[in-house]
This record gives structure tokens, C-alpha cells and sequence, in this order.
């Protein structure tokens, strides 16, 4: 018999995983959010994503040729940063803009360090980070961008600042209450009331901001999806959003310690999108048990941080960009505890 | 993390067990070969001597071999017939290995020294071990280490645990589940004899519930013949059969790292191991045969055969009705850690516990990607290592630093290969890794 057999080394068999897979699942969780962009902020979302996306494909296929690598666009990573980054600005922002972001994230936050897997930080938020440093007021302002059957605001007494940005004003105002007039005292004590009762425009997303952060339902449903098929874990978002809760608890509100409203920090200013799709990517977060844990709670620690002593109402995307850079230092100190080892490895 | 079940160990994957090819279909006994090769080394250890020259004439049971060293067996003649060459054949490890070809005369004739010895419980442990020994027995699971070494702990090792392997985690083979159902009073007396030579009090057999017919039969003999010996049904996962993750998931004992079962009072043995101990203490039958599940999509009728050890692959592959016209790989042993044959001419060896063919398409190597770090690999090594940063420090020949990760920890299951989405065989490059540790190792010393 002459039949040539394959030979190679065990394992024969494999699970039916492939990166190109877990970037199309995740791509696919998106979705009812990208929907619900475009339900509430109209059709002009549904352009900045595509912007985005063709953007950031174009990038990854441009720069893996001029650096005579591969060209690797099909296996989704490209598509999925492309359609974060989107997520990361306003439905109202100039069409370049979306455009410039994803070039920046695919090029300089990826492609320059090696592709796929080499990346230090998340590109899409390095492609957000460097549009907020570079055009500031169309990062911040949303008054352009109103929800369909909502304000900005989330409620009727104050239109076009975003819920947390309201909250960041009123708290100032509360607690420096002698500096304002009363009539801007009460109105403050008003909106934080309004804001605290409108958690429903919250949860379904009729609200203002970056147009696939602001639908909390629409997000949890893709990340149900992406938890079951165990594409991400609950390590990072708990801790994170964990650390969030308690801390905004303690921090957060405007009558003292003890006084923060949970849900209304969980469900604002783009955390849940943030912890449950951006504080995952696999490349940029640590890959041990204990480091993911701790990488939440850092990420959360930073964010309230930011919210409630920093320039910006939100904190989310540089919070897990620093992390992103301690994530080798994380590994390094968890390494997992080898099998009948010792305590400390 | 410790919140494994009781029941099992931590980290592991679960391929589809793949089993129902062969589970359901009773051991045939594989017609004589006309010709057997039987190569000298067919366990680890040193190789062992011939004692015989092209000519002698050799029953069924007759030693050809004796072993050189304390890690070393004899091995014996299979069939009864001519010593024909001893030369290098192929062996299924790889390589070409000094083997003893015979060539049979049909007849089957036995060496008359072997036969029932009514009162082989009152022999001296010693005595057993001998016999054992002589029998050639290596562990028949597929590591094929020499039974009586393991039977031989140092004084001031006391084992006070028998574990009796039944996991057969590996997908696709049925070898010893058939040979639990059909087998299970000599395993069971194979198990009395291993724990009063080993003066040891208890006896445990850990039986994955995907067997539950096996599950079922051990604990209905195990009354009827009144022994003392426990059954634990343990949940199905991969790789439960490896010695520390039995002794883990059966007694809850952890194996120190760079240590042995007899560290923790254990000691393990395949059930096939033990029912060719009874064989041999009992009976003074050397191991001369094995039960080989053959199986898989590119063979035409899946079979649990009994082979005689030195039976060539072709002639096993002619019994169970043929290679199927698109095989493309042929593996000894399972698919996570069996080994890829590269010829029809190899033969059955001691520690051939299945063969298992892949058609072409089951064959393909996926061509590797780049690492997204998405630890999953890190999150199903059993041995609790970080297989994507050794395999990273190999490519990159940093052997130093894959040592300071525990490299030589790895028990080179392919957890880590079965689970990667990037396709990259991390447990090739880990071994790789091992293999360069240890030979800087030795120049050290």
C-alpha cells in the first residue's frame, strides 16, 4: 500500500473555536445596540458606523500592505473596532470624524505594534481618546444628538447636557449651595430627583451620548449572548461595575457619604458598555483569574475617580486604557497557582 | 480555584467522547497471525536483551528477551513458531527499534510451565513481583511504565491507597471499558493481588459516568466476590485518567509538584494492568496479548479486538473490514495524546490501547493565527500552568523563563492545543520546551 499518511503531533482533535469566530460573536452581540442607536438617534448613526467600520477595514488592509504583512481583514477584528469606535461618539458628530478615529485605532493603536493580539491598548478607545484630546467639544457636546421620545438629559426640565453631566453640575451646586442663588439650588435639587427617577429612559436608552453607549437593554442582551457562548467572563464586568456601584454609593451622590444612587451610576455614562465589551478585549486585559479581578476593580476605582474628582463626567474609556497598560504587570504578579505547587509561584 | 465538584479535578476540557463507534461491540479475538515482530523496548526504560538467535523455535509464553536493569522487561513470544530475523523495524514511537520477528507454524502451542495455581494468594509479595515481572508486565494505559517499579515503593514510601484506573478519558476508545464489563472478576482479583503486595488498605476505582453498564457491574462483583473495594463514579472530563488528577478527583490528594503518587501513600494502575496481573501471578501467563479498540471514520467496521502484541497494523485493519478509501491519519492510542503512525507495518505493542483512524477531512491542520490572548488555555490546564506564555517563551527560545513558568510541570495532555482559537499547538512547542530544559539540565550537571 502506498498511502502516505498525515503525521503530526497530538492533539488530533480540536473545539470548534477560531479567533475569526469570537470577533463575529461579538460583532453580533453589538447589533441590538447598533439597532437601538439607530431607532433612537435616526439614520445618521447608522452612517457614522458604517463610516467607522469601512474606515477601519480600509486602515487594517492599507497598513498590512505598506508593511508587507498578511492582509487579514476578514477575520472580523477590524469590523468589531470599527463599530466600537462608533459606539464611542455621538450620533451628530461630523462623518469625517468616525473616519480619522478608526484610521487612528486601527493604525496607530494596532497595526503599529504588530496586529492583532500584539496591541497594548484597546484600539477603538485609543481611536476615542484621541479624538476627544483633538476635538473636544464634538466629543462632549450632545445637544445635537436628541433620543427620539426623550431629552438629552433624560428628563424634561433640562435639555442638552447628558444624565451624568447634569448630576456632575448639580452635585457642584448642592454641595457649594451658599455660591448659587436658590432659584439654582432648587432647580439642581429638582433635576437630581428627575434624574433619579428616570431610570427607565436610561435602561432603554433615550438619552444622550456616544450612540452605543446609552441603551443599558439593549447592551445586556449581547452581553447575555456573548457570557453564554463564554466569549467573555464574569470576572472583569463584575468587579468592575462592582467597584462602581459601591464606590458611587459612598461617593456619589449628592447629600454626603452613603448616598449615592447605584443604578443610575451603573447605568450611565457608558459603563455597562465599557465593562461588559471594552474591559474584555482579550488582548488588553489580563488572562489570569485573579488578574481580571483585580483589572475590574482598578477599572472601577479609575472610573468613579474620574466622575467625581475629574474634568469629565464620564470616566470609563481612559480608566480602561490605563488598566490596559498594567494588564502585563497584573499577569506577571497572578500567575496562577501551579498544580501541588506552592503557595507563591 | 476550588470550586470544583468533589468528584473531579480542576481545569480540563470535554471533547465529545465519540465512544459509541465501539462501546456497544463485544472484544473479538483477532485470528493468529502468520507473523508477529515484537520489538525489545516496548515500555520505558532500557531496552531489553535477546536471548534468542534466527531459528529457535518458540512456543506462546517463552521469553525472548531479558530485562537489562531494574526499569527494563522481558518481553515474550506470541505466537508458537521460527525465530526468523532480528533486525530495526519500525516501532509505533517512532523510529526504528531492534525487534524479534517470528514466523508462526498455526499451531498455538503453549509453554507448558503456565496454569492455574490455586494458592497464588499465599505467595510472598516477593514472589508476585517476580512473576509480574517476568510476565513483562508495563502499564497498559499507554504510558507503559514497568508494573513491578511501580509495585516497588521505597520503604520509606508507605502506600495505603490502590487506585484502580477505569476513566478511559480519552474520546474514541473502549478498550477498557469492554474489558470492565467483560473482565471485571480478573481486574477485580488483579486488584486483591496489587493491594496485599503493596500492603495497602485501600482499594478505589474511579469510573467516568459515561460507563455506567461498567459502573454497575464492578459494584455487583465486588459484592459477590466480598472484597473491600470502593467504586467512585467521577464525573466525565478530560484528562481525568492522568495519574494526579485521579488520585485529585478520587481521594482529594494533591500530588506535590515534581513529586509522585507514592508521595501522597498512592499508587495507580490501568484495569488492564490488573487483569494481566492476575494473569501472571495467578497463572504465570506473560503478557502476550491486549485488547485494541480499532476505530474511527476511516475504518470500515469498528471493532474491540484482542490482538496478540507484535500483530502488524495491516492485519488488524484486514479484520475490522478495511481502511476506508479517504483515511488519513492513523493514531496509536486516542486522539488528544495517541501518536500519528506513518506505516501499515508497525506492530501491536504493550501500550497500544486503540487505533484510531481519521478520514482526511478529520485530519486537516487549521493554519495558526496569532495568540488573542484569550486564555482559554490558561483556564483548562490542569496542571494549573500558563501553556500561552510557554509556548510564547519557546518560539522565542527564552527556555530560562518557560523553566521559571513550570514547563517541566506540564503533563502534555493538549488541553491547551484542543481549546486554542488560534490553532496553535501549544503542547508541541511546551514539549519542545521540556526536552530543551532538560538537556540544559543535564549540562549542567
Amino acid at each position: 500500500m502506498d498511502k502516505k499518511f498525515i503525521i503530526s503531533s497530538s492533539p488530533h482533535i480540536a473545539d470548534h473555536e477560531s479567533v475569526t469566530k469570537i470577533m463575529y460573536s461579538v460583532t453580533a452581540s453589538l447589533i441590538p445596540a447598533g439597532i437601538a442607536a439607530v431607532y433612537f438617534f435616526g439614520l445618521r448613526a447608522l452612517w457614522v458606523m458604517l463610516i467607522s467600520i469601512a474606515s477601519a477595514i480600509i486602515g487594517e488592509a492599507l497598513a498590512q500592505k505598506i508593511m508587507k504583512r498578511p492582509v487579514t481583514i476578514s477575520d472580523g477584528s477590524a469590523l468589531l473596532t470599527g463599530l466600537l469606535l462608533a459606539f464611542n461618539v455621538s450620533a451628530d458628530v461630523p462623518l469625517w470624524m468616525p473616519a480619522v478615529g478608526s484610521l487612528f485605532a486601527i493604525i496607530v493603536g494596532k497595526q503599529v505594534f504588530g496586529g492583532l493580539g500584539y496591541n497594548p491598548m484597546n484600539p477603538a478607545l485609543l481611536g476615542r481618546a484621541f479624538l476627544l484630546a483633538s476635538w473636544p467639544t464634538h466629543m462632549t457636546v450632545f445637544s445635537g444628538a436628541v433620543p427620539r421620545g426623550g431629552t438629552v438629559s433624560g428628563i424634561d426640565i433640562i435639555t442638552g447636557a447628558t444624565p451624568l453631566n447634569v448630576l456632575k453640575q448639580s452635585k457642584e451646586i448642592l454641595t457649594h449651595a451658599s455660591e448659587y442663588s436658590i432659584t439654582q439650588v432648587t432647580q439642581a435639587h429638582d433635576a437630581v430627583g428627575k434624574l433619579y427617577d428616570s431610570f427607565g429612559h436610561l435602561f432603554t436608552g433615550q438619552v444622550g451620548g456616544c450612540l452605543g453607549e446609552t441603551s443599558v437593554i439593549a447592551l445586556l442582551l449581547g452581553a447575555a449572548f456573548l457570557m453564554y457562548k463564554r466569549y467573555i467572563g464574569w470576572k472583569i464586568p463584575f468587579s468592575y461595575i462592582g467597584t462602581v456601584a459601591l464606590l458611587s454609593w459612598v461617593f456619589g451622590g449628592t447629600e454626603g457619604l452613603f448616598s449615592g444612587n447605584i443604578i443610575f451610576h451603573i447605568f450611565s455614562g457608558g459603563l455597562i458598555l465599557g465593562a461588559f465589551f471594552m474591559a474584555t478585549d482579550m488582548v488588553t486585559s489580563p488572562v489570569t483569574f485573579k488578574g481580571r479581578i483585580y483589572f475590574g476593580i482598578g477599572c472601577g476605582i479609575i472610573t468613579v475617580v474620574i466622575r467625581q474628582i475629574g474634568g469629565y463626567p464620564e470616566g470609563v474609556s481612559y480608566s480602561i486604557l490605563l488598566m490596559n497598560l498594567l494588564t502585563p504587570v497584573l499577569d506577571r504578579w497572578t500567575k496562577p497557582k501551579v498544580f501541588g505547587g506552592d503557595k507563591k509561584s | 480555584m476550588g470550586l470544583f465538584s468533589a468528584r473531579s479535578f480542576s481545569g480540563g476540557v470535554h471533547p465529545s467522547d465519540s465512544k459509541s463507534l465501539t462501546n456497544k461491540k463485544p472484544i473479538e479475538k483477532l485470528p493468529l497471525p502468520a507473523r508477529v515482530i515484537i520489538p525489545l523496548q516496548q515500555h520505558i526504560g532500557a531496552p531489553s536483551k535477546s536471548i534468542v538467535e534466527k531459528g529457535t523455535q518458540v512456543r506462546v509464553g517463552d521469553p525472548l528477551s531479558e530485562s537489562a536493569g531494574f526499569v527494563s522487561v522481558p518481553v515474550h513470544a506470541t505466537i508458537s513458531g521460527t525465530v526468523g530475523k532480528i533486525e530495526k523495524r519500525p516501532h509505533p514511537l517512532g523510529l526504528n527499534s531492534l525487534s524479534v520477528v517470528i514466523d508462526g507454524d498455526g499451531e498455538d502451542t503453549w509453554n507448558p510451565d503456565i496454569g492455574y495455581q490455586k494458592d497464588y494468594l499465599e505467595l510472598d509479595p516477593k514472589e508476585m513481583i517476580d512473576r509480574i515481572r517476568n510476565a513483562g508486565l508495563a502499564g497498559m494505559g499507554g504510558a507503559t511504565f514497568p508494573t513491578h517499579v511501580k509495585l516497588s515503593p521505597p520503604a520509606d514510601k508507605p502506600i495505603d491507597t490502590l487506585i484502580l484506573n477505569g476513566v478511559e478519558c480519552e474520546p474514541y476508545l473502549t478498550s477498557d471499558h469492554r474489558l470492565m464489563l467483560e473482565e471485571p472478576k480478573k481486574i477485580l482479583l488483579g486488584m486483591q493481588i496489587i493491594l496485599r503486595i503493596l500492603n495497602a488498605k485501600v482499594g478505589a476505582i474511579g469510573i467516568e459516568n459515561n460507563k455506567p453498564d461498567a459502573i454497575e457491574t464492578f459494584r455487583r462483583v465486588i459484592s459477590e466476590l466480598n472484597l473491600p473495594f470502593k467504586v467512585f463514579s467521577l464525573h466525565v472530563k478530560y484528562p481525568q485518567g492522568a495519574e494526579k488528577q485521579l488520585i485529585k478527583a478520587v481521594v482529594d490528594r494533591t500530588v506535590p509538584a515534581g513529586k509522585l503518587p507514592m508521595d501522597v501513600g498512592a499508587v495507580v494502575q490501568n484495569v488492564g494492568t490488573a487483569a494481566a496481573v492476575y494473569d501472571a501471578v495467578a497463572y504465570k501467563r506473560p503478557l502476550v496479548e491486549r485488547v485494541v479498540t480499532v476505530t474511527g471514520n476511516g475504518i470500515n467496521e469498528p471493532k474491540n479486538v484482542l490482538a496478540r502484541i507484535g500483530t502488524s497494523y495491516s492485519d488488524v485493519f484486514e479484520y475490522c473490514g478495511g481502511l476506508c478509501e479517504d483515511v488519513g491519519k492513523i493514531i496509536m492510542g486516542g486522539p488528544m495524546m495517541g501518536l500519528a503512525q506513518s506505516s501499515l507495518d508497525v506492530p501491536v505493542i504493550k501500550g497500544t490501547s486503540g487505533l484510531l483512524l481519521l478520514n482526511e477531512k478529520e485530519s486537516r491542520r487549521r493554519q495558526e493565527t496569532t495568540c488573542i490572548s484569550c486564555a482559554r488555555c490558561i483556564d483548562v490546564c490542569p496542571m494549573g500552568l500558563m501553556p500561552k506564555m510557554l509556548g510564547a517563551f519557546v518560539k522565542h527560545n527564552q527556555f530560562d523563563d518557560a523553566q521559571a513558568y513550570h514547563v517541566l510541570d506540564c503533563i502534555e495532555c493538549g488541553s491547551c492545543s484542543y481549546v486554542c482559537p488560534a490553532y496553535i499547538n501549544l503542547v508541541h512547542l511546551i514539549r519542545f520546551g521540556k526536552s530543551e530544559v532538560i538537556k540544559k539540565r543535564k549540562k549542567a550537571s
